[in-house]
């Protein structure tokens, strides 16, 4: 409706709506080109919020021709003030924009899914596939479900037992690959070009990944139609980052938010930290990592879009900053234990290293920040399973009770 | 001393449809120079102005991404399978 074509985002070369993601010419990626001018006249405030709370509240600015097909419940998950979380920072005040309960499988991934499987119908194709680390499968298996589609998810052969379960679950066809992230992510490169099929994140990825940008927008609603001062976000291909950012852009051009002056910070896993590394040397170049961090969801050694969320670290000020697995498991538990949320570990990098900047005083004390929390804990129990308390195991008698309980009369 | 190329998509048009094309070279950078002579055009397509490989593609001999080898000074020896991958892809 809103969509011109496509664009490529690096030599500006313009190309027809297909299911296509790169440069003819370059290899760049190709970027949705709207008619901001036409959304100006009909997406306003109003329309917006007297619109069902799910991510097409925002569908003028999503790529879609026609009806979305699926991901109805999707979208417009809490963003709840964090006091606790907060005071345990050492910071003014603290956000969480929780999708560890997005709707229907936990995970941001459903937002992008939702998108690129409206979009696969509309392409009229029959099988869906993905490249993933975990989440995006279980949204991509999930989705197809709903939508009818045949589906295939590729993933590491080495993922957590649950985030295999959470893709079989819905009797699709999984894949595990003896190799990391970023072989399989070659690989489905390959089979895209050989197969007709659309792998969201590969020949669909201009598309699906334009659903990030409602997390994005869902931020700013939520914060009364305003952009953040600070906002964390976990970093794999970087992707989520580059779409906060062009989100909060959007709507700013489109006067929905009076001013855009967010600072970016970027959180990666030390194990895999590819932009951190190359935002700490200054370098324009991300040179490729092999992956060794329990943040498997966010274990990508070569990111797709890390020079441009590179970028706007810099250009907003922000920064990027990693933390070791000892740090993720302290960051799963102090937001467990501040705010009640079990978050996965991708979210315990989030948290980690947003304590890191304030008590770097990088993040101001006296400012707020918004923690993108991406993913949910149950997913990835294995990373702290030996990490808690131990169960208080008792006889079934009050005497036995009471000898394991210290001071509890 | 034959290196087999695979070939993405975009440049089908160049090697006249053909998905796995034959080429020589001691080092990468030499491979992309015979590329250039067999199928004219292709050079400029994976190099910039300057003659730097491009920023969005990968290469992998036998497999192992160039940037943790050598980079365009990567050797190559008979029989290595050279693939040309777009990077923009996955996450």
């Amino acid at each position: 409706m809103f969509v011109k074509g496509l664009k490529c985002r690096e030599c500006g070369r313009g190309y027809p709506k297909e299911p296509i993601f790169v440069c003819e010419w370059c290899f760049g990626p190709l970027e949705v080109e709207y008619d901001y001018e036409a959304i100006k006249r009909v997406l306003t405030r109003k329309e917006i919020e007297k619109r069902q709370p799910n991510i097409w509240r925002y569908r003028e600015l999503l790529p879609i021709d026609g009806e979305p097909i699926c991901g109805l419940n999707t979208g417009f998950t809490p963003l709840f003030e964090a006091r606790n979380l907060a005071e345990a920072l050492g910071i003014k005040k603290c956000y969480v924009k929780d999708d560890s309960v997005n709707h229907p499988t936990l995970s941001f991934k459903d937002r992008v899914v939702a998108v690129a499987l409206s979009k696969a119908r509309e392409f009229e194709f029959k099988t869906v596939a993905c490249a993933s680390t975990g989440n995006l499968a279980n949204a991509v298996a999930s989705h197809s479900r709903a939508s009818g589609f045949d589906c295939y998810v590729f993933v590491p052969y080495d993922l957590e037992t649950s985030k295999i379960l959470s893709s079989l679950i819905y009797g699709v066809n999984l894949v595990a690959v003896e190799g990391n992230y970023d072989e399989v992510n070659r690989l489905c490169a390959e089979i895209a070009m050989t197969f007709r099929w659309a792998f969201v994140n590969v020949n669909l990825r201009p598309y699906y990944a334009e659903g990030s940008k409602t997390y994005g927008f869902e931020v700013a609603e939520q914060l009364g139609f305003r952009a953040p001062q600070n906002i964390v976000i976990p970093a794999a291909s970087g992707s989520l980052v580059t779409k906060i950012y062009k989100g909060l852009q959007e709507f700013y051009a489109l006067g929905l938010i009076p001013e855009f002056k967010t600072r970016f910070y970027v959180a990666q896993a030390e194990g895999c930290s590819p932009i951190v590394n190359a935002f700490k040397e200054g370098s324009n170049i991300i040179k490729p990592v092999k992956p060794k961090t329990i943040a498997k969801s966010i274990a990508i050694g070569n990111p797709a879009d890390g020079v441009y969320a590179l970028d706007i670290v810099r250009k907003t000020g922000g920064y990027a900053e990693a933390v070791s697995d000892e740090e993720v498991i302290e960051g799963i538990k102090l937001l467990a234990e501040t705010e009640g949320v079990f978050t996965e570990t991708a979210g315990g990098v989030t948290v980690a290293v947003t304590k890191k900047l304030i008590e770097r005083r990088i993040i101001p004390r006296d400012e707020e920040v918004v923690i993108c929390i991406t993913g949910n804990g149950l997913k990835t129990q294995e990373a702290v399973i030996n990490h808690l308390k131990p169960v208080i195991r008792i006889k079934p008698n009050l005497e036995d009770f009471k000898n394991h309980i210290k001071g509890g009369e | 001393m034959a290196v087999k190329v695979r070939i993405p998509t975009p440049l089908l048009s160049l090697t006249g449809g053909k998905k796995e094309v034959e080429a020589e070279g001691a080092t990468l950078k030499e491979l992309i120079e015979d590329l250039e002579r067999r199928y004219p055009g292709l050079k400029e397509r994976l190099c910039d102005e300057e003659g730097n490989l491009r920023r969005f593609i990968n290469f992998f001999v036998n497999d192992e991404d160039i940037r943790f080898l050598q980079g365009e000074e990567t050797p190559l020896k008979d029989g290595d399978v050279v693939s040309i991958v777009p990077a923009i892809a996955g996450g």
